[in-house]
């Protein structure tokens, strides 16, 4: 145990060094704040274009998408996060080999290196909500009894996300160029089916199936239930109350978690058989 | 059998080796997934499976410095490579340690390390100690003790001035003596070096070379294999050299002992014009083996003959003129580990 918690710890450090240490300190905070909230600029517009289109103009709908945009960026970031571990110490730095040898749980490493990147993307999921609220009018309300569902909420759907950014990391041993379509190609199917920027309403029947199928559909719907009390754009999941959808993400986080360590142990194996660990494709 | 077991003493089976290996093959498939059909044994086309290890077997002492020997391509990185878990074999055995590599590979991991020479590896945006010091916390080592011998090696390896620039900054040469500090810094009992003074100047090779004999000498249960062609290095500094080529081991012993092994054969070392026809030599009597290489930037060849006595010697210049090539120098010298090698496959090692 106490050598998972070094690893980690180890690996965290490494992780923030290399997402922090690239510039100034001053410039990276600035970088922190100016990030998000270009990308908040860029949901506005994308609003404006839905409302002119659509002829509408719901305050609602743009609290919907921009909660669930503002969420987003825990997949993109988390999920790219696990799976680049690999690939980059591999690639890279060809660093890969000699933390391979070493005593420690490359999974266990992979998360703490992921853990920087959970960090940086909670300040900037931070920035998007507190810019939203501020300057875009987005009208939030969080009670306090439900921040204990909401953290609840919260570390379940990373536990989902990193568990699916190791089943990637898995995969990752193998192969270099399709993994990277995947990592792109999945963030890109959650964006549509999870109802992150329109709800799953809207979605033809199959696609609202594909999307209740996901566990992290239920995430953000319970997360929006939470921060955007007012918002009644999607009914889908009414049925499910919080509770039940905490359980079901917590059931899922189990469920991928064995399949990441499966997937994780295959691909090592198959990796260490071929002798792939430390290959590099100048991909 | 008429061995006889030598009275007293610890036998072999009370003390595990270092590193032992046996019938250990590896075997990789081709690159392309539609191969053509054809048998596993032809590999020398490139696309088809090779056979880097070939049923190899050996036994490393504790507290031996061990080489490898051998030419590109014979097998000894992914000989190294299987003892430091890093590579699965495709069958035989392999213990390091005492520990099957294939299947109990974290009790090894606590007691190896390896470098590979050659490579820039390394976090470009941590600095040079943050890179050493991080891997030794995978090891457990604790932070004071990882810092104090950080500093120390660093002095040793002539690193010191760099120790808080960042990697990326870093020439090839300082990043390779970097890692050699990283090899060290978990204090290993058993050390895997590949070619660890490949592209270093004299002077870091000759550091490096003292640093890694005074380890293994000076201290008890320090174990280093270490891989080279430089057949110097061999035998300067291993307690016993195994010459490996085409995954094949071909001979194992002290470095005194593998050039006693051609002694009663005479050397001679041939400077001359490019010859248009090597293949000859090998006809004339007398000449049990020998090995030819173009010097591409002199435009001169240079032969190494492994003679049964000096008889040959007059038919091999009387060759050499005949193809109006002309002798720059010719002599008869000491035989080296390079001409043990080529009295046993006709090639030198480079
Ligand atoms: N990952 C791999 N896939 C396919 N073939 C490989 C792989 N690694 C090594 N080989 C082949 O195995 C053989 C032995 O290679 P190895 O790297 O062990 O040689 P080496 O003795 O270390 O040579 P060098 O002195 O050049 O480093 C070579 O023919 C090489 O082409
Ligand atoms: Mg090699």
């Amino acid at each position: 145990m106490s050598t998972y918690w070094r690893t980690f710890k180890v690996a965290a450090w490494l992780g923030w060094e290399m997402d922090s240490n690239w510039t100034e300190p001053w410039l990276f905070v600035l970088y922190s704040i100016l990030k998000p909230v270009a990308g908040a600029f860029i949901l506005v517009l994308m609003y404006v274009v839905f409302a002119t289109i659509g002829n509408t103009e719901d305050p609602s709908m743009f609290a919907y998408m921009y909660v669930g945009n503002a969420f987003f960026i825990f997949v993109a970031s988390t999920l790219f996060g696990t799976f680049q571990v690999i690939q980059s110490d591999r690639e890279w730095y060809q660093t890969i080999r000699y933390v391979y040898i070493s005593p420690i749980s490359y999974y266990v490493y992979i998360l703490g290196r992921a853990a920087s990147k959970v960090a940086v993307a909670t300040f900037a999921v931070v920035v998007t909500l507190a810019f939203g609220i501020a300057f875009l009018g987005v009208e939030m309300g969080l009670s306090l009894a439900d921040v204990p569902v909401l953290v609840a909420a919260f570390v379940l759907g990373i536990a989902v996300l990193l568990a699916i950014g190791i089943c990637l990391g898995g995969i990752s041993f193998l192969t270099a160029k399709h993994v990277h379509g995947l990592a792109e190609g999945i963030p890109g199917l959650f964006y549509v089916f999870c109802g992150v920027l329109f709800p799953l309403s809207a979605l033809p029947e199959w696609g609202r199936s594909v999307g209740q199928a996901i566990p992290l559909t239920y995430w953000f719907d319970l997360t929006r239930r939470i921060l955007v009390p007012g918002t009644s754009i999607d009914r889908t999941l009414n049925a499910y109350d919080d509770l039940t959808i905490l359980l079901l993400l917590f059931a899922s986080s189990l469920v991928f978690f064995a399949l990441s360590v499966i997937i994780f142990r295959i691909g090592e194996y198959v990796a260490r058989k071929a002798g792939k660990i430390d290959m590099t494709t100048s991909y | 059998m008429g061995d006889r077991i030598p009275a007293g003493g610890t036998t072999r089976c009370d003390m595990p080796f270092a590193v032992e290996t046996r019938d250990l093959t590896r075997i990789f498939a081709g690159k392309k997934r539609i191969r053509r059909k054809r048998h596993a044994s032809e590999g020398e086309d490139g696309s088809g499976p090779v056979t880097a290890l070939d049923h190899v077997a050996m036994e490393i002492h504790d507290g031996e410095l061990f080489g490898l020997l051998g030419p590109n391509g014979a097998g000894k990185t992914t000989l190294i490579k299987i003892l430091a878990t890093l590579l699965l074999p495709t069958s035989g055995e392999a213990y390091v340690a005492g520990h099957d590599v294939a299947k109990d590979p974290f009790p090894i991991r606590q007691q190896i390390n390896m470098v590979c020479g050659g490579e820039t590896s390394g976090y470009g945006l941590l600095t040079t100690r943050e890179n050493i010091w991080m891997f030794s916390q995978f090891y457990g080592v604790p932070s004071k003790v990882s810092k104090a011998r950080i500093d120390e090696l660093m002095h040793v390896f002539g690193l010191w001035d760099k120790r808080d620039t960042k990697v990326r900054m870093l020439s090839t040469g300082q990043r390779q003596k970097m890692n050699m500090i990283r090899g060290f810094v978990t204090d290993p009992s058993i050390l895997f070096l590949d070619e660890p003074t490949l592209g270093l100047d004299v002077n870091a090779a000759r550091v490096i070379r003292d640093y890694v004999m005074n380890w293994v000498r000076k201290r008890t249960g320090k174990t280093v294999l270490l891989t080279t062609h430089y057949m110097m290095e061999a035998d300067e500094m291993c307690d016993r050299i195994a010459i490996i080529d085409r995954g094949k081991i071909l001979a194992c012993d002290t470095p005194a002992n593998l050039k006693r092994m051609i002694r009663h054969d005479t050397t001679f070392r041939l400077e001359v014009d490019t010859l248009h026809d090597v293949t000859s030599f090998g006809s004339i009597r007398g000449v049990k083996n020998f090995s030819h290489r173009e010097d591409i930037a002199t435009n001169r060849a240079h032969l190494t003959f492994i003679l049964e006595d000096e008889s040959p010697v007059a038919e091999i210049l009387s060759r050499i003129t005949t193809q109006a090539s002309k002798v720059h120098s010719l002599q008869k010298s000491e035989p080296t580990l390079e001409d043990v090698f080529i009295s046993m496959v006709g090639r030198g090692l480079e």
